[in-house]
């Protein structure tokens, strides 16, 4: 079932940190892991959660053919103990196809809260299935899951596919909700009235008519300020003892080397790894920040209260959420599509959320607006690049909703508000962390040495001159980019973006030949006005991100043609948007 | 007073007891997992802006789901 702690429960059994949401569906790639059982390997596969085996939606056709495909020894069945009275469905359908299977009921302490009883051991009996009522997120009740795991596993037949699935599911489908209800009557009492008081004040509040979207704003905006408070100082000294070690110790340690080499290390290399770290701690609290405010519930309230005005420009609350995840990093906001079922909504989503500043571009707005800007209007500048990406989502789409028309039924659930414990938010933010280290990492080593050897090809050529590849090609672009105030050089470092924008400021340092930061901004600012920083951040926020949510692209929407309409139509409007800017301001100052 | 046909039509506040839905096959399934089905009890907490979504409570679940939606959960008289 969504949205009842499986993924929190696959990362306590497994130790592995795979994504954790609490956002009905989210949980798209299987992931897989070892789970040890004294002594015992066993492979423990993350299915998506589903509603319903015969369910219509994507993740259910996945479980289906996963089962169909796959024998496996023992399913494991996560249901949400509070909402038995649905939820048992998926239990009950298990039982049909002759599954061996153990049943969690998860959030057994939030049951316990709002006045639910379960009697295990009946439930157990009823259902043929060792059914444990356990707490994922608080490690209770994990070992005697672990033991009865096991037991079953020694006692369980052969590994063994379902045959004809779905015809064994159609003829029991008829009296599955009399089987639910019966189970239910026999086990579970469910509380009098609502005892969650703490969600219903709290929504009374949140959801209110007319707070509702002012707060949602409010708490954004406090959020992204806070992430700045903290994370640009902390940022700026960590930049400046990275740069010290280069001097005081890499320096000293490469001097033996050739030049051209020594060069390459420590300008190219270390010092594009050097700002892309120094950006980490800004990264993990925005990611600390998001998991937060995913795992307490508020995101999904945020869909109910964006979704009126979500619908008007053919979009859902779904889309929206989906876009602002998509400010962490584009690439699983797009995957997260999949949740929904009609394509000219998932297509519109998808053509949408490139356009949210994510943290790879965020890392170039940080650079430049302290180059050109004094801190107060940085941050002003700042704040105006995520307005522009709002802007130029909308607009996209209002745009394309004529030709992508959907009709698709919006019905999620809301779950009640929680309170994210400190270890599975710590734990998120360093996996989320770690994977755009070693992302970023992979995609500068080879940005930068691109970067490098076309600066310095043809062999004998003066570094980064007109003669260079870089300065050809930078030349070769001008026709075109020179009305929008891109000079060869950033002509340049854009090129590079279209892989990464990680690579961008790496670009950069090595195309000034600056490897300490400072430098590098005052060589900047000597051969770049401010109305040409303004157009190369824009151009920056709206073309392409990188080409990794291109080839998510292509494999979700597994169209060619739509893939080569969402890069044409960021750059357009790229730079149409970067030409209306720059000879604005350059004819106005 | 006559009792509101729809989910759609009932008022903030009441409750109600699903009679039937008149839903495409996909639809149909998503709302009777969520627990809306024949014979449950649905209550109206809030609507949403602008014409926006319904907040409502089955069972132990609450759910959003668009006007347009609810309007095609009859309830029973």
């Amino acid at each position: 079932m969504p949205n009842t702690g499986k993924s929190t429960l696959f990362n306590r059994l497994t130790g592995h940190h795979a994504h954790i949401g609490n956002w009905p569906g989210l949980t798209v790639d299987l992931m897989q892991a070892e789970l040890q059982l004294s002594g015992r390997n066993v492979q423990l596969v993350d299915l998506p959660g589903i509603y319903d085996l015969r369910g219509h939606s994507d993740d259910e056709a996945v479980v289906r053919r996963f089962l169909e495909q796959t024998p496996v020894d023992l399913v494991l069945v996560v249901l949400n103990a509070s909402q038995l009275d649905r939820q048992l469905r998926l239990a009950l359908q298990v039982q049909q196809l002759g599954l061996p299977a153990v049943v969690a009921l998860n959030m057994a302490d939030e049951a316990a809260r709002f006045g639910v009883s379960i009697n295990a051991e009946s439930l157990g009996a009823a259902l043929g299935q060792p059914v444990l009522p356990l707490s994922a997120k608080y490690r209770q009740g994990l070992e005697t899951l672990q033991h009865t795991l096991l037991e079953q596993l020694e006692a369980g037949p052969m590994a063994a596919v379902p045959e004809q699935l779905e015809e064994r599911l159609a003829a029991a489908d008829a009296d599955l909700e009399g089987a639910m209800a019966a189970l239910v009557e026999r086990s579970v009492t469910l509380p009098g009235r609502w005892r969650d008081s703490r969600s219903r004040r709290l929504d009374a509040v949140l959801l209110h008519p007319l707070l509702g979207l002012p707060l949602f704003f409010l708490a954004m905006a406090l959020m992204f300020q806070g992430i700045y408070a903290i994370g640009v100082p902390v940022q700026e000294a960590l930049g400046g003892l990275l740069d010290q070690f280069g001097q005081l110790v890499l320096k000293p340690l490469l001097a033996p080397l050739p030049a051209l080499l020594q060069g390459f290390l420590l300008e190219g290399h270390y010092q594009g790894l050097g700002t892309v770290m120094a950006f980490l701690p800004v990264i993990a609290l925005f990611f600390l920040a998001m998991g937060v405010v995913e795992d307490s519930g508020y995101l999904s309230r945020a869909a109910y209260l964006m979704d009126a005005f979500m619908e008007r420009i053919g979009l859902d609350g779904r889309s929206f959420v989906l876009s602002l995840m998509g400010f962490g990093c584009n690439v699983p906001a797009i995957l997260g599509t999949r949740v929904m079922r009609d394509r000219g909504l998932r297509l519109l989503s998808m053509l949408v959320i490139p356009f949210s500043l994510c943290s790879a571009r965020l890392n170039v707005f940080l650079f430049m607006a302290a180059v050109f800007f004094p801190p107060r209007i940085g941050g002003l500048v700042i704040f105006g690049l995520y307005l522009m990406s709002c802007v130029a989502a909308m607009l996209t789409a209002l745009l394309f909703r004529g030709r992508f028309p959907s009709n698709e039924p919006l019905v999620l659930e809301l779950p009640p508000y929680r309170l994210p414990t400190a270890g599975q938010m710590l734990s998120r933010a360093w996996s989320e962390v770690k994977h755009f280290w070693l992302w970023s990492r992979r995609f500068i080593i080879f940005g930068v040495v691109a970067v490098w050897l076309l600066n310095n090809l043809p062999v004998g050529v003066e570094p980064a001159s007109s003669a260079s590849l870089a300065g050809q090609l930078g030349r070769f672009t001008q026709p075109l980019l020179a009305p929008i105030g891109i000079n060869p050089k950033l002509a340049v470092a854009l090129l590079f973006g279209f892989i990464a924008k990680e690579i961008v400021l790496g670009g950069l340092a090595v195309i000034y030949g600056q490897a300490d930061p400072a430098a590098l901004s005052r060589a900047i600012a000597s051969d770049v006005s401010w109305p040409q920083a303004v157009s190369f951040m824009l151009f920056t926020l709206l073309y392409t991100p990188c080409l990794s949510t291109v080839a998510v692209i292509r494999s979700e929407s597994k169209k060619l043609s739509f893939t080569l309409l969402s890069v044409a139509w960021s750059l357009l409007l790229a730079w149409l948007v970067s030409f209306v800017a720059f000879q604005t301001i350059t004819r106005l100052s | 007073m006559e009792a509101p046909a729809r989910l759609v039509d009932l008022p903030t506040g009441a409750t109600g007891t699903v009679a039937s839905l008149s839903a495409d096959q996909g639809l149909r399934q998503r709302l009777e997992a969520l627990g809306l089905r024949p014979g449950q009890a649905v209550q109206v907490l809030r609507r949403g802006w602008w014409s926006g979504p319904l907040h409502v409570r089955v069972g132990m679940t609450e759910l959003m789901l668009r006007r347009r939606d609810a309007a095609r959960v009859s309830l029973a008289a």
